[in-house]
C-alpha cells in the first residue's frame, strides 16, 4: 500500500514493521510526532519520559531485557541523553536499539542549532542519516538487524525537512522479532573501570568493522552522471543537490555516516573534476573527506548556519542571489508568534513585566515568548530546567554584590518534571531566596499537547497516578508555596508582593489549563466554568485608551474609525484578564 | 516537469487540511508528490506555509526563492511576504481578508491600507473573497478549500476525482459544505 507520509511517521511506521515493541520519548520539535505515531500502533508499548535522558535509559532496559526498542528526540535533547548514550555504546545492545535525533537547521523552533552527527562519531555510534519518508522506513529496519549483527546501538540523524515533509512510502507488514534472552552479564552489562577498558578496546574493534560495513552498504551509493562535478551530500540535503545540478553532476549519497566509508569516497572523488561537500550545520563529512587528503569544496564556500535549500546552493555556486520579484518591503509588517486567546500564562506575565528591579530567569515553552512585546518580561532563556538554576546563581551574585534585586523563575510544568525539579531541590538546599513560578497549564503546550507525570494520563491515553507539583515541592522542602489562578490579576500581585517579601525560596503555582487543551474530566470538574463565556466592550463605556491592549491578547483589536476596541467573538474564551486591565470597568460579560 | 503550489496564511486558517487534501489527490492522479511544512509556532498566531511539488520525479520537497507557479494566500500580508517565492509569471491568489499580527493589536505597527495594490503592482493577482464566499455557502471555516478550489482551476488539475478526496479527509457532517466549497473555488478563478 502507497501512503503519504512525513518523515516522523515514516520512522514510527518502520519501528512497527521492525517488530519495535518498546519506545520513549520526551517530545521536542521536530521529533514529538515520532512517539505520537509509535502509541497509536497495539504492538508497541509507547511511553513519555519526564526526560531524554530517562527516555533513553529506559529503552536501554528493554534492550537488555530482550526487546527491540527505540528512543526519539529534539537534538538539544540529545546534550540531557548523552550521559547513558557514551556508555551504552561501550556496552552493546541485546535486543535492537535505534537512538533518533531530530536536528532543526534553521532553528525554526530551537534555541541552537547544534549538529548530532559529532555524537556518533564522539560517542562511536554507528549512524544513518535518510532523506525521504521512504528511506526513514528503509533505515530504520536496516538498523535493528544491523544493531543486532554489530552489536551496536544506532543513531538515526533526522532534521526537521525530513521530519516534517511528506513524501510517497510503500508499506508492509510487520515482521516480529523474537525476544532475546536475559541473562547475567556483567562483562557486558557493568560498567566497572576493570570491564570498561575491556569493552572499549571491544568498541573500537566493532567501529573498525562497521567502517568495513560502511564501504558496502546500500545506503552510500555512487550516482555517475557529468564528471564535471562530484557531490558529496547526506540527508535532505542530496535531494536539494539534485534539484540543483540534475544530469549535471555525479553524486556519492551518503546514508550510513558513521563510520564513513573512506575508500568509496577516495574512489568517487578520483573519478570527478571538482568535489562539492552539502551538508547543512557543520562540516562533519567535510573534515572526513579532507583527512583523506582529498581537496573539496565546503565551508569555504557553503554557509555553516541555516539550511542548506536549493536557492541557497544555487546562490553560492553562481555567486548571485537568486532573482525575485522587488517590492517595497516597508510595507511588511510582522507577525511573531503570541500567547493564544485566553492563555493562562497572559496574566502572569502582564503583571509580571510591570515589576520594576526584578531579573526574570525563563525557560524552553511557550511562555518563552513573553521575552517580546508586550511583556519584555523574560531576561535569559537558556535550556529545559534552567531557569530556576540560574536564577539561583544570578541570585546569590546579587546578593554577594550588595544589591537588593529579586530573581523570579518561570517555567513550565513538564520542564519542571523534566529536569527543573534538580533544579529546584539545589535552590533549597544551597539556602536560596529565589521567587520560583511554575505555570501548570496541566499539559506540555509547546509541542502540541503530550501528557506528562502532572496530567494523570499516559502516552497511551491510560490513567494513572496525578503527580500534584505542590505535593512535590513541599516534601523538597519549600516552605512557601501558593497555587493561584493566574487569570486573576489581583491574586497575581498579591502573591508576588508575598512572595518578593521572602528571605526563603517560595513556589508559585499558576493553575489554569492551557485554552487549547482537550479537558480532561478532572480539569472539567477542578475548574470552574473553563472557556464557556464570552468577554465584550461597552462602547459606551470605552475612551479608546487602548491599555487593555498592551495584555495582548489577540482576539482585541482597536477600530480607528470609532475609536475604540472591540472583541473579537470567535476568538475570545472569556479569560477576563481584559476586564481587569479596562480603568474603566468597559469590559465585561456577554449577557 | 515539476511544478511548486505555496500556501501560506495564519495559525488556525486551515493550510495544512488543505494541502493534505492536495497531496492526496495529486497522489492518487499518479503524480509523486513531496510536501513541506513549518509548523512549530503555528498555534500561536505566526505565519505559516505548506509547501506542495509534484511531477514524474520530485527532488526537493522546498520551493526555491523565485520558483512558485502559483502561490495562494489565506490573508493579505501573507502573500506580499510570499512574493520572493513566486516566478515572474506565476499566478497569485489572494484572499481578501486582513489579520492584525500582535505589533498592529498593541499598535507598535501599523496595517498598511495598500497592501493588495501594492501586491498588484508587480503580479496580476486574483483576488477572492473566500471568507465571505464560506459565509454564503453556510461556514466561513470553508475558505480553506474554496481557495484549494483556486489552485485545482489555476493548475489545470480539474480531472482528478476531488469528490471521493474530500470523502476520504473529511468528516461527512462537513462533506457536502466542502464539495461545494471546492467548486465556488474553481469557479472564482476564470
Amino acid at each position: 500500500m502507497r501512503k503519504l507520509m512525513t518523515g516522523d511517521e515514516a520512522i514510527a511506521r518502520g519501528a512497527y514493521e521492525a517488530g519495535v515493541s518498546y519506545a520513549s520519548a520526551y517530545p521536542g520539535t521536530p521529533s514529538t510526532e515520532i512517539l505520537e505515531n509509535l502509541s497509536t500502533y497495539p504492538e508497541i508499548y509507547a511511553e513519555w519520559a519526564p526526560n531524554e535522558k530517562v527516555a533513553l535509559e529506559s529503552a536501554i532496559g528493554a534492550s537488555i531485557a530482550g526487546l527491540r526498542s527505540m528512543m526519539s528526540m529534539k537534538h538539544v535533547g540529545m546534550n540531557v541523553a548523552a550521559d547513558p548514550m557514551f556508555t551504552w555504546a561501550y556496552m552493546g545492545v541485546n535486543a535492537g536499539n535505534v537512538i533518533i535525533t531530530a536536528d532543526e537547521p534553521g532553528m525554526f523552533s530551537s534555541q541552537n542549532e547544534q549538529d548530532n552527527r559529532n555524537y556518533a562519531k564522539s560517542a562511536k555510534l554507528a549512524m544513518l542519516e535518510p532523506s525521504d519518508s521512504q528511506e526513514c522506513i528503509d533505515m530504520v529496519k536496516a538498523a535493528y538487524d544491523l544493531s543486532e549483527q554489530y552489536d551496536t546501538p544506532f543513531i538515526i540523524r533526522m532534521t526537521t525537512r525530513v521530519c516534517h515533509s511528506k513524501s510517497i512510502v510503500e508499506l508492509s507488514d510487520r515482521k516480529d522479532a523474537a525476544p532475546k534472552e536475559w541473562e547475567k552479564n556483567p562483562a557486558k552489562y557493568v560498567c566497572l573501570p576493570a570491564m570498561a577498558r575491556k569493552m572499549k578496546v571491544n568498541l573500537i574493534e566493532r567501529m573498525r568493522k562497521l567502517a568495513e560495513y560502511s564501504e558496502t552498504s546500500p545506503f552510500n551509493r555512487a550516482e555517475m552522471g557529468s564528471t564535471k562535478i562530484g557531490v558529496i551530500a547526506s540527508g535532505i540535503c542530496y535531494y536539494y543537490a539534485k534539484e540543483v545540478f540534475g544530469e549535471e553532476a555525479s553524486y556519492l549519497k551518503l546514508g550510513f555516516t558513521n563510520p564513513l566509508p573512506a575508500g568509496l569516497i577516495k574512489d568517487f572523488c578520483s573519478k570527478v573534476e571538482k568535489v562539492y561537500i552539502l551538508e547543512e550545520n557543520d562540516p562533519y563529512i567535510e573534515e572526513f573527506v579532507r583527512q583523506q587528503g582529498i581537496d573539496c569544496i565546503g565551508k569555504d564556500l557553503f554557509p555553516l548556519t541555516g539550511e542548506l535549500t536549493p536557492d541557497v546552493i544555487r546562490a553560492c555556486v553562481t555567486g548571485s542571489p537568486v532573482k525575485t520579484i522587488e517590492f517595497d518591503r516597508s510595507k511588511l509588517i510582522g507577525r511573531a508568534p503570541t500567547f493564544c486567546a485566553g492563555c493562562p500564562h497572559r496574566g502572569l506575565f502582564y503583571r509580571l513585566g510591570k515589576r520594576k528591579d526584578i531579573m526574570i530567569s525563563g525557560d524552553i515553552g511557550c511562555y518563552t515568548l513573553a521575552a517580546g512585546k508586550p511583556y519584555q518580561a523574560m531576561d535569559s532563556t537558556v535550556c529545559m530546567g534552567a531557569s530556576i538554576s540560574i536564577g539561583h546563581g544570578a541570585q546569590r551574585a546579587f546578593n554577594a554584590q550588595g544589591v537588593s534585586r529579586r530573581v523570579v523563575t518561570v517555567l513550565g510544568d513538564s520542564t519542571f518534571f523534566h529536569t527543573g525539579i534538580n533544579s529546584l531541590i539545589n535552590t533549597v538546599y544551597n539556602k536560596s531566596n529565589t521567587v520560583n513560578i511554575i505555570l501548570d497549564n496541566r499539559i506540555t503546550g509547546m509541542t502540541g499537547h503530550q501528557d506528562n507525570p502532572g496530567t494523570g494520563y499516559t502516552a497511551k491515553g491510560e490513567e494513572t497516578t496525578l503527580i500534584r507539583i505542590e505535593d512535590l515541592v513541599r516534601a523538597i522542602g519549600v516552605k512557601h508555596v501558593y497555587v493561584i489562578n493566574p487569570n486573576n490579576l489581583k491574586e497575581v500581585d498579591d502573591t508576588l508582593d508575598k512572595c518578593l517579601a521572602l528571605d526563603e525560596p517560595s513556589v508559585i503555582i499558576t493553575r489554569w489549563p492551557c485554552a487549547l487543551k482537550k479537558f480532561s474530566k478532572e480539569d472539567k470538574e477542578e475548574f470552574d466554568s473553563l472557556f464557556v463565556t464570552k468577554n465584550k466592550v461597552d462602547p459606551d463605556k470605552c475612551i479608546g485608551c487602548r491599555l487593555c491592549l498592551k495584555a495582548g491578547c489577540p482576539a482585541m483589536q482597536y477600530v480607528k474609525e470609532d475609536k475604540k476596541v472591540i472583541i473579537n467573538r470567535s476568538q475570545c474564551v472569556g479569560c477576563d484578564v481584559c476586564t481587569q486591565v479596562c480603568p474603566k470597568g468597559a469590559i465585561g460579560k456577554e449577557d | 516537469m515539476t511544478k511548486s503550489i505555496l500556501l501560506v496564511g495564519v495559525g488556525g486558517q486551515g493550510t495544512i487540511l488543505a494541502s493534505k487534501i492536495l497531496t492526496n489527490g495529486l497522489m492518487e492522479a499518479g503524480y509523486d508528490v513531496k510536501m513541506s511544512e513549518i509548523h512549530g509556532m503555528s498555534q500561536r498566531g505566526g505565519s505559516v506555509s505548506s509547501q506542495v511539488r509534484y511531477g514524474d520525479k520530485v527532488m526537493s520537497p522546498v520551493i526555491e526563492k523565485g520558483k512558485a507557479d502559483i502561490i495562494v494566500s489565506f490573508e493579505k500580508m501573507e502573500a506580499l511576504r510570499a512574493l520572493d517565492y513566486l516566478k515572474e509569471d506565476g499566478t497569485l491568489v489572494v484572499n481578501n481578508v486582513e489579520i492584525p499580527s500582535m505589533s498592529v493589536i498593541t499598535g507598535d505597527e501599523e496595517y498598511p491600507s495598500d497592501v493588495l495594490e501594492e501586491i498588484e503592482k508587480h503580479v496580476k493577482a486574483i483576488v477572492v473573497d473566500a471568507t465571505a464566499l464560506a459565509a454564503g455557502i453556510g461556514n466561513e471555516k470553508a475558505a480553506n478549500i474554496i481557495l484549494l478550489g483556486t489552485i485545482i482551476k489555476s493548475m489545470g488539475l480539474e480531472s482528478i476525482d476531488w469528490d471521493s478526496i474530500l470523502e476520504a479527509n473529511i468528516k461527512p457532517k462537513f462533506l457536502e459544505l466542502n464539495k461545494k466549497a471546492l467548486r465556488v473555488g474553481m469557479d472564482a478563478v476564470a
